[in-house]
């Protein structure tokens, strides 16, 4: 019986094995791209809410400090969602006939939640706690970015762990002065001598123990 | 020579076999895919998280109303409500410090400098966007009121102003108070009222501008 394949196609079938190596290596390489973009992380997806609610609006061009709404974010887990009666402090009487706050109104007539979509959400089996990082120096922004620019709230970490470790192995490079948490536009040229510096003053560990974590 | 039957019989099983391995797989992928799932999203509850069992669909319960969690009866009546035997307490029933005027500074410019301004003088950001404008903290009459008035009108809104109670923690509102009879004091300060080493910084900082 004649051969089917020339002999010369040993070598196309030597390099195909060979290529293959670099397809799955290069499928594997592909996936965790995948697995740290924005389409997996959801980082910048702004999320439609019930009521349009700019932080720019209230926070960046009222100057409205953040635990003004936020009000557990220095003292636990949660950061906190302001309830209804928070916005009608100043919307009893300013815009108080917009139709785009209408939602707001009714829910302070009728007692129910407004329903605001979660923008973060970590996989429950993940502890997180605000208190400790706002009393450590670590910025709203730094986590968050420059939520005093956005209309809508978008994540802009991509909130896994890699990503956590990374200031928790290195938190140097993060920290700040407690009084600048919550500047959004806080800026050093020397963040190497602060942040030694603050490690010290804060007494930071820096932990990766997997159990602070997942607890 | 092989029978073409056992041959066919082992093609089969070889079907078979990968069939299987490609169900197994399948199973495997699902399992853990839901796995992954439960544990991502656990049959526990997140701070303000719906739950239909209550008509109200809130996780987080607001406590019912007359109790008391353990070590916060309010009993002293001039810390909690600024009166005492009938009458508005004229001093804050906290001991005044550096840090609590620190903490009440922090906390005015946070909840109160949207209207009152970070100097109380009535013109905060809210109050240009068309709010009503509060009276001046540094009027004569609110000069001489006691601390107790202030601390009410915190607690529980005076006039159009709302109430701060649900942000404000109790002993942050005395500290807001206080922090408004050191704003007070500012803007009528003398330079007589300054202590010798003070004035000198002063005098030192106005030659050097
Ligand atoms: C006037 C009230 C108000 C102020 C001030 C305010 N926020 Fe918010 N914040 C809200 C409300 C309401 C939501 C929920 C709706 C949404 O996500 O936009 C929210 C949502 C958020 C979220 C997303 C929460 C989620 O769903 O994951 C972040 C992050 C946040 N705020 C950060 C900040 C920071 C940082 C500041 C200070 C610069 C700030 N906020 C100031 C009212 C406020
Ligand atoms: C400290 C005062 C204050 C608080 C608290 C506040 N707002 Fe506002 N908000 C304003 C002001 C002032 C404006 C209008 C700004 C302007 O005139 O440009 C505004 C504008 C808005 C608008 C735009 C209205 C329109 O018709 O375009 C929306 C929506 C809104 N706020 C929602 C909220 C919600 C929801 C909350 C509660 C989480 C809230 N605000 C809490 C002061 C406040
Ligand atoms: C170390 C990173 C980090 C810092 C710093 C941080 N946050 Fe967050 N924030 C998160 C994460 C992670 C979540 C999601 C929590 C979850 O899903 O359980 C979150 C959620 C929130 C939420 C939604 C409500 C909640 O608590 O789940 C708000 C509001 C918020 N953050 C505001 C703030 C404000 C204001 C600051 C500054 C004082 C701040 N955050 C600082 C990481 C951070
Ligand atoms: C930008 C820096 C930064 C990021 C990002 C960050 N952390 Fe932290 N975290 C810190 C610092 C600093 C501390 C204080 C650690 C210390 O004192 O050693 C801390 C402490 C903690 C603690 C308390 C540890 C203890 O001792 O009990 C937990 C829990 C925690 N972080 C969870 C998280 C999780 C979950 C994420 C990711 C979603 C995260 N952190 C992201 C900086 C960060
Ligand atoms: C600083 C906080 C932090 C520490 C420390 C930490 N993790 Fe995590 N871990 C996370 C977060 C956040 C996620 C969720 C990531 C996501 O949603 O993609 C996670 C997810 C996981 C998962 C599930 C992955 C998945 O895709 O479902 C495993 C397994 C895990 N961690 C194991 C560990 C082990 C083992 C350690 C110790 C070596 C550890 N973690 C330490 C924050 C942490
Ligand atoms: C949303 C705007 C707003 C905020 C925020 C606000 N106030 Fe007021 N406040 C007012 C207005 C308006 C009045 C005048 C009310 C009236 O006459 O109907 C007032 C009145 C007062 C009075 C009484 C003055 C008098 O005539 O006897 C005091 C005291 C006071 N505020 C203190 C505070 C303190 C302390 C805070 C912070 C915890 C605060 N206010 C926050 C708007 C505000």
């Amino acid at each position: 019986m004649a051969q089917i394949f020339h002999p010369s196609t040993n070598t196309f079938s030597k390099v195909s094995i060979f290529g293959a190596l670099f397809l799955i290596g290069g499928a594997l390489w592909g996936l965790a791209v995948l697995n740290r973009s924005g389409y997996a992380t959801q980082a910048g997806v702004a999320r439609e809410q019930p009521v349009p609610f700019s932080h720019k609006h209230h926070t960046g061009e009222l100057g409205i400090d953040c635990r003004y709404c936020h009000t557990s974010v220095e003292v636990s887990a949660s950061a906190g969602i302001p309830p209804t009666q928070t916005c009608m402090n100043c919307h009893a009487q300013i815009w108080s006939d917009s139709p785009t706050l209408e939602p707001v109104r009714a829910s302070y007539r009728s007692g129910e939640s407004i329903e605001w979509i979660k923008v973060h959400d970590l996989p429950d089996f993940v502890y997180f706690d605000h208190s400790i990082h706002v009393s450590k120096g670590i910025g709203c922004a730094s986590c968050h970015g420059r939520i005093d620019e956005m209309n809508l709230v978008r994540q802009v970490s991509p909130m896994q762990m890699e990503w956590c470790l990374d200031c928790h192995r290195n938190p140097a490079e993060h920290v700040r002065p407690r009084d600048e948490v919550f500047d959004m536009a806080w800026w050093t040229d020397d963040q190497a001598a602060l942040g030694a510096k603050l490690i010290d003053e804060y007494d930071i560990e820096g932990r990766d123990d997997c159990s602070i974590c997942h607890r | 020579m092989r029978s073409p039957s056992v041959k066919t019989d082992r093609r089969r099983s070889r079907l078979a076999r990968v069939a299987r391995a490609i169900a197994i797989a399948a199973v495997l992928a699902g399992v853990l895919g839901g796995c992954r799932q439960d544990m991502h999203d656990q049959a526990k509850y997140e701070a303000f998280e719906r739950n239909e069992f209550f008509d109200d669909q809130r996780a987080s319960r607001p406590p019912l109303p007359g109790t008391v969690a353990r070590g916060h009866l309010a009993e002293d009546a001039a810390f909690y409500l600024g009166e005492a035997d009938g009458a508005l307490v004229a001093t804050a029933p906290v001991s005044l410090d550096q840090a609590l005027l620190a903490r009440g500074r922090e906390r005015y410019d946070i909840y109160c400098s949207p209207c009152h301004d970070r100097v109380g003088t009535g013109n905060g950001m809210i109050v240009e966007r068309g709010y009503k404008q509060p009276p001046s903290l540094h009027e004569q009459r609110l000069r001489d009121a006691p601390d107790g008035y202030m601390f009410q009108a915190i607690t529980n809104g005076f006039g159009v102003m709302p109430s701060y109670a649900p942000q404000i923690a109790v002993r942050d509102r005395w500290a807001i108070v206080a922090y408004i009879r050191a704003l007070q004091l500012s803007q009528a300060a003398t330079a007589t009222d300054l202590s010798a080493a003070d004035l000198a910084a002063l005098r030192a900082h106005e030659t050097s501008k």
